[in-house]
């Protein structure tokens, strides 16, 4: 079980509301794809999730259980920057996961163990296709390299819940196709429920098995005008943050069809569709 | 072409940087062969061969009275007391400052009396050393300690906070503890940026041991300026000081050398 709850959650910054009743229950093996514009608290939800920032009030639930209030090895994330540990090799980087739950106190593996946990790492640096850059570090890479490398690092610990944050917003267009073929196969073939943040729809739509949009809750008979005209030209709304003194909440919040579902090659059709809502 | 785009090219680059020596040691020269033309006997601004004999009767022949060889003896005590200095204010820097930049409560308890206790002037505690260590190498050591830690560690403790917050987040979420955090991701990362740190304190920690050396000691490169200033001895001081100079830029040349090759990832890593 590894479905996600949010029981009327709210985020507030003293006067300032960033998330206001949020509502949701993610399915586990979901793939959400979190949209909006800029300033609408997506990525304060992403963190909430995290653990890294608390809900001013609701409370979250992951598998049934409260969310601990501090990220842990259950949830795995990958940021657009700084996912990767610069001073340790490709194959440091992933095995480092592996260190830190098999050692103790200085976090470092030593003869067999550690053989096991490189070997584990470089099947994990195959399957994302890294292999054969072990040896180098972090900023000898591309940037389409290094998030392929914070994927595998991610994923050595076995995360229930993947989180991303806007992961592949700095690629370029042929570089992004490629990492979005290996992210459907990572969420095929392995247990796990996505949560992404993306400014990008087209990925939202083409990857997410569900889209949910966030957005301040002014002018509500405009909204779904305004929504479709992101969709069909991508134009950035602007929001009025001074008349705005609401939170973000869910505008959006829809499944994609026809239906993409974990483990099967359903989505393989999809992809020959232009995305549509 | 504008001024901004002009790049000299190797050769030029060097020739740059040695223009501005040539024309030191140009006026050096010009200035020193006026007076001494004035008056052969003039001390201030000795020529190169009055002080080749001084750096022989240091440097190359045993003293008279102690048999020691005294450039050579007065190097290793300076060396000694400014490296025992730098090396316990380092390590002093590295633990405290990994502490306070990673641990909040640490923080909260210790970066005021860190930022408040940095702005006492050393020298002003000179005395004080003095007077309750006594004139021995003890009081010199400390000098340097206290005159170099305090700033150090609050470098170390900004560095550590320099490091991308999604760093922290991206350890935990791998599971790591915070003392494996400490050693495994802050520390090595920690490291490069502390060499740079301490070739930033190698200047300050001379002047804290020219100092202490000028006030009380029998020994040291500081001690002998000092005593034979007396006699307007430039033939010695020059010497000395161009010494202490080249001492502290191979000690800084040394640790950016140490820098590239024990953290290679490093100097790629800032550039990217």
């Amino acid at each position: 079980m590894n479905a996600i709850v949010f029981d009327k959650v709210w985020k507030e910054y003293g006067d300032h509301v960033v998330l206001e009743q949020i509502d949701l229950e993610i399915a586990p093996r979901a793939f959400v794809a979190l949209v909006g514009p800029s300033g609408c608290g997506k990525t304060t939800f992403l963190r909430m999730l995290l653990g890294e920032e608390r809900p001013t009030r609701g409370h979250i639930e992951v598998g049934g259980a409260p969310l601990k209030p501090e990220p842990d090895s259950d949830r795995g994330v990958v940021f657009q920057r700084y996912s990767v540990f610069p001073h340790l090799t490709v194959l440091g980087n992933v095995v480092i996961g592996r260190e830190f739950e098999k050692s103790g106190a200085l976090g470092k593996l030593f003869g067999a163990k550690r053989r096991q946990a490189e070997e584990e790492a470089r099947t994990l640096l195959n399957a994302v296709g890294l292999s054969g850059h072990e040896t180098k570090y972090p900023a000898a890479l591309s940037g389409g390299m290094q998030q392929r490398l914070a994927l595998a690092q991610a994923l050595m610990r076995r995360p229930r819940v993947l989180l991303l944050d806007e992961p592949f917003g700095a690629l370029d267009p042929g570089i992004r196709a490629d990492i979005h073929v290996l992210m459907r196969r990572i969420w095929n073939e392995s247990e796990l429920t996505v949560v992404m943040v993306t400014h990008d729809l087209r990925e939202a739509f083409e990857l997410g098995t569900r889209i949910i949009a966030f957005e301040r809750p002014r002018n509500r008979p405009e909204e779904a005008e305004r929504y479709g005209s992101r969709l069909s030209a991508d134009i950035p709304q602007p929001v009025d943050r001074l008349l705005v003194q609401r939170g973000a909440t869910v505008t959006r919040d829809f499944e994609i069809w026809p239906k993409k579902v974990a483990g099967s090659d359903v989505w393989i059709r999809h992809d020959a569709e232009t995305p549509r809502s | 072409m504008r001024a901004i785009n002009y790049r000299p090219d190797r050769t030029w680059s060097l020739a740059l940087a040695l223009l501005p020596f040539l024309l030191l040691a140009l006026a050096y020269i010009v200035s020193s062969g006026v007076r001494l033309a004035d008056n052969p006997n003039d001390k201030l601004l000795p020529g190169f061969a009055t002080m080749g004999q001084a750096i022989d009767a240091y440097a190359l022949k045993p003293d008279l009275r102690t048999g020691d060889y005294l450039f050579w003896s007065d190097t290793a005590a300076s060396m000694t007391r400014l490296v025992t200095g730098l090396v316990i204010s380092t390590t002093i820097a590295l633990v405290v400052g990994l502490v306070v930049g990673l641990l909040p409560v640490a923080n909260a308890t210790l970066s005021p009396v860190i930022s408040v206790l940095s702005m006492v002037p050393p020298l002003a505690l000179l005395p004080i050393l003095f007077i309750i260590m006594g004139l021995g190498e003890a009081s010199k050591i400390t000098l340097i300690v206290v005159g170099t830690s305090l700033k150090l560690t609050r470098d170390i403790a900004l560095r550590v906070q320099d490091i991308p917050r999604e760093q922290l987040i991206k350890a935990q979420t791998l599971g790591a503890s915070t003392t494996q955090i400490g050693l495994r991701i802050m520390l090595p990362q920690i490291l490069p940026r502390l060499i740079d740190a301490v070739r930033l304190e190698i200047g300050p920690a001379w002047l804290f041991l020219i100092a202490a050396e000028a006030i009380a000691a029998d020994s040291g490169l500081g001690y002998r300026i000092f005593l034979v200033r007396r006699y307007l001895s430039m033939d010695v001081i020059l010497p000395y000081v161009a010494w202490i100079t080249i001492l502290a830029f191979s000690m800084d040349l040394a640790l950016r050398v140490l820098q590239r090759k024990a953290f290679p990832w490093f100097a790629e890593a800032r550039s990217a």
